[in-house]
């Protein structure tokens, strides 16, 4: 399906897309690019793989990213029948306490992917069967993938 | 030229000239055992390089060779390091076990060795029960290796040891079948005497198709009890631990070691004796001199110990429940099924003789 | 040792065993915590970062050429298909036109290195479940391969030979006699390989039925590359997205339904067979013209954001590049094929034996930089 197919299916599953707040864009990226709230996110991901003309049934990236003044985390997703791909972004300016809705009950590729995001930028997942550091040692203090993170014995900065 | 036969016959005249009957006897059994501890260890040296430059040759390399001419004196000089090594033993290990659990497959592997004929003068032990005490012998090896894993206070040990236990009874089984297959030709479990009518052929000849089967059974449970490869699950490095001998090091290691050889050495010589022929040359052709016998045998040994370093680096290894399977539901049968096929060719005496 | 693991209800039966950083059939720094009962797998837990370099971290200091540096360490045995995704990833975002005497020559270094990967991976395969003798006969003609990249490029192992915009030098004179004979040579040894280890019984027997994946699980875990193939999951990024000269050849996607130990096992063999055809098809035509188009020395992406997906040897890479105009990228992610291949490791192996895990584990041949990055 076309980017812009996409794009009017998405919107028609939603009952007001402005309340909602789900944005879309094509501007600076190959692929339709999503924004959705915390809280319509689980919601979004089941309705994407489940419905059969979009089938988004393979999460093939699931990246966190510091965006500045919001943490986020950025889903990639493919249809293996449809072949086309999607980009599902969620941000949150609690940069204390990031929480969002795990889909590792979606795509169970999610649980190791979602602990590396916690790892590296501190953002928890509900309902995760395991969330736990995973490259970093249990005590490591702070979350290295941030921008805000200092640390003068370790990192070089140019 | 009867050149074993006066050597022996003359110190044992020499010995029991000079001192009264007891002290001679001691003597000269301590003379005998220090010569086959003596042939222990040369055979155990040699073996190990040879499984070294047997696997190179299979791998695509040189091995050894930088230590003496062609790499000869290179597990001597691996004995060297192992003696020189501090013998660690664990805390809680229970000691007494723990040290007696190597002699117990040393000294198996020692009296094993004193009954085999070598030549028809070189045979230290022949008593009318041969076979039967070559099995038995091979059985208490087991009890070194349980006690070694038993006293070493190790999980890993354990299971191995264990695992190991279950392998080597089981495959008994299908040893002394196979060797009591080719029993029922010679009609006796004296060794001098199978040897003596195998000049008639090779028992292998003689049987034809049951001995053949026999023989590669017996290759193949020979293979399992010494926990070689493809059996080597018990000291398989890609599994866990070490196996029984995680705790032992230095001399006590060598020991397993070098029993693991001589064990291998000991089944290719059974082979050699029940189903070759032992020191009989192929159709008498050096009967003549039968001095040469030794290396007819020494031989034959060795083609049959290449064989099972042949096995070893060709084959993947067996998981432990395929092993079991393959002796009680495959070997057992096929065994029994065929002493039944040799008791009816020999009753029909459709044995061929030359 | 401090475990945060799922199993908190621990049973008396069981016992915990570390299969430790150091490990003969780990490939690498990875410790598993097991939780066994007898010879049963209940739990598999992978412990990671034992080799974590913080390369992400380092990408959004360093500029887009010191960048492809670093991905040579990853998975160091496809460093070259490493090399060519960010520098694809470049290109496409500057939209430069690269000639195509440099996209056949990728195309055949790409190959090259799936082969010699692919060899390694057999020769290690074959000594975890203890044919211990395919080890070196992978190596002899591994070698060929790394003679072949020395040549040209100067290394071995991290190749370093693509840079956004084209390659670093061109090829050897010698290059296109030396792969036509390490071809024909190759040719007569992979029957070799088959008669040794595949079509052995005690081999069979350790991986048919082993280790069962079917495609909904893979396609939920990620897996791909040869672990998705041997589901029946057609995941071949070569023939989804091509890139390089790859839409110009013409092969078969290896694929296999049954999902065991040995059907990922006769993908890769395949694979195998599949890469000397695309080589052979290449090594004749290869167009003249320049070897690089020349590029700013400081090269700043547009603002956007890029992704880039190659099939390397283990599966598929993604490079994820987040600019905001900056000669260095705001943040860069590698979805590392291992990453996923390994989180299906538990799946696998629960309900086998200690055996059968150490089988399982050599057929998704995992390389632990690449996901440890």
């Amino acid at each position: 399906m076309t980017n812009e197919a996409l794009q009017n299916l998405i919107s028609s599953w939603v009952p007001d897309p402005v309340t909602s707040e789900l944005e879309f864009t094509e501007e600076e990226s190959q692929f339709l690019n999503i924004s959705v709230q915390p809280a319509d996110l689980h919601q979004l991901m089941v309705q994407l793989k489940s419905n059969s003309e979009t089938n988004f049934d393979y999460l093939f990236c699931l990246s966190g990213v510091d965006w500045g003044n919001e943490l986020g985390v950025v889903y990639h997703l493919e249809s293996t029948t449809h072949r086309h791909m999607i980009v599902v972004k969620v941000k949150t300016e609690q940069r204390d306490t990031p929480l969002f809705d795990s889909v590792y009950d979606i795509w169970k590729t999610a649980e190791f992917h979602e602990c590396e995001v916690f790892d590296f930028f501190g953002i928890q997942f509900n309902n995760h069967p395991n969330l736990r550091r995973i490259f970093l040692t249990e005590d490591w203090d702070g979350f290295p993938l941030r921008k805000d993170y200092e640390d003068d014995i370790n990192m070089i900065v140019k | 030229m009867n050149l074993s036969l006066s050597i022996t016959k003359n110190i044992h005249d020499w010995l029991f000239s000079m001192m009264p009957e007891t002290a001679a006897s001691l003597t000269e059994m301590t003379l005998i055992a220090t010569v086959y501890l003596g042939v222990f260890a040369v055979t155990g040296l040699f073996l190990v390089l040879l499984e070294r430059k047997v696997a190179a040759w299979f791998q695509l390399r040189l091995g050894p060779n930088r230590v003496g001419p062609w790499g000869l004196f290179q597990t001597i000089a691996d004995a060297l390091k192992l003696v020189s090594k501090e013998l660690t033993g664990t805390v809680n290990a229970d000691k007494f076990l723990y040290n007696l659990a190597p002699y117990f497959v040393i000294i198996t592997a020692l009296m094993a060795l004193a009954v085999l004929p070598f030549s028809m003068e070189f045979q230290a032990f022949d008593i009318n029960i041969g076979i039967f005490f070559l099995i038995a012998i091979s059985s208490i090896g087991v009890i070194g290796i349980l006690l070694a894993g038993w006293s070493s206070n190790n999980k890993f040990a354990l299971i191995g040891a264990m695992r190991s236990g279950v392998q080597t009874i089981s495959y008994e089984l299908s040893v002394g079948l196979s060797l009591l297959t080719v029993i029922l030709i010679t009609g006796t479990l004296q060794l001098s005497e199978i040897v003596e009518v195998q000049r008639n052929g090779w028992l292998i000849v003689q049987g034809h198709i049951p001995a053949i089967f026999a023989f590669m059974i017996y290759m193949i449970s020979g293979t399992a009890e010494t926990n070689r490869a493809p059996f080597d699950l018990v000291e398989a490095e890609s599994e866990l631990g070490a196996g029984f001998h995680t705790e032992y090091s230095g001399m006590k290691f060598a020991y397993f070691f070098l029993a693991e050889f001589i064990n291998m050495f000991i089944i290719a010589s059974i082979a050699t004796t029940i189903f070759f022929g032992a020191w009989l040359s192929p159709f008498g052709i050096t009967e003549s001199l039968p001095w040469l016998g030794v290396f007819w045998f020494l031989g034959k040994t060795l083609v049959l110990v290449f064989l099972m370093m042949w096995f070893r680096w060709t084959f993947p290894r067996l998981r432990i429940d395929q092993l079991l399977t393959l002796e009680w539901k495959y070997l057992l049968p096929l065994n029994l099924m065929n002493l039944v096929l040799m008791a009816i060719i020999v009753w029909l005496n459709l044995t061929i003789q030359f | 040792m401090e475990t945060s693991t799922k199993n908190n209800n621990f049973k008396s039966e069981e016992y915990f065993i570390n299969m430790g950083p150091q490990h003969p059939a780990t490939h690498g720094v990875l410790r598993l915590l097991l939780t066994i009962d007898g010879e049963t797998i209940k739990n598999v837990e992978p412990d990671l970062g034992y080799i974590h370099r913080s390369i992400e971290k380092m990408c959004e200091r360093d500029s887009y050429q010191q960048i492809v540096h670093l991905t040579d360490r990853m998975d160091y045995l496809s460093s070259n298909i490493n090399n060519e995704a960010v520098c694809l990833a470049v290109e496409n975002a500057l939209q430069i036109e690269v000639p195509d005497r440099v996209k056949v020559i990728r195309t055949i270094f790409d190959e090259l290195t799936r082969i010699a990967s692919h060899n390694l991976w057999w020769g290690v395969m074959g000594m975890d479940v203890g044919a211990l003798t395919t080890y070196f006969y992978a190596f002899r003609d591994r070698e060929m391969i790394n003679d072949i990249f020395e040549e040209t490029c100067g290394a071995r192992l991290t190749m370093n030979y693509n840079i956004p915009g084209g390659l670093m030098f061109d090829i050897h004179p010698n290059f296109v006699k030396r792969v036509k004979e390490f071809i024909a040579h190759f040719k007569t040894k992979l029957p070799e390989y088959d008669t040794l280890l595949t079509n052995n019984v005690i081999f069979q027997k350790r991986m048919r039925g082993i280790g069962m994946l079917s495609k909904e699980d893979a396609i939920s875990y990620g897996a791909s590359g040869p672990v998705g193939r041997g589901s029946g999951y057609s995941c071949d990024v070569r023939k989804t997205h091509p890139y390089s000269a790859l839409d110009k050849v013409t092969f078969n996607e290896a694929l296999r339904t049954e999902g065991d130990s040995f059907a990922r096992y006769e993908v890769r063999i395949q694979e195998m067979w599949e890469s000397i055809s695309i080589v052979e098809q290449l090594i004749d035509n290869i167009p003249e013209g320049d070897y690089k188009v020349a590029t700013n020395a400081v090269i700043k992406l547009p603002k956007g954001e890029f992704y880039q997906k190659v099939e390397t040897a283990r599966g598929e890479l993604g490079v994820y590049i987040i600019s905001t105009g900056t000669k260095n990228p705001y943040r860069l992610k590698f979805r590392s094929p291992g990453f996923s291949n390994l989180s299906l490791l538990n799946h696998i192996a629960v309900g086998g034996k200690i055996g059968d895990l150490v089988a399982s584990m050599a057929t998704l041949d995992l390389v632990i930089p690449d996901i440890d990055r």
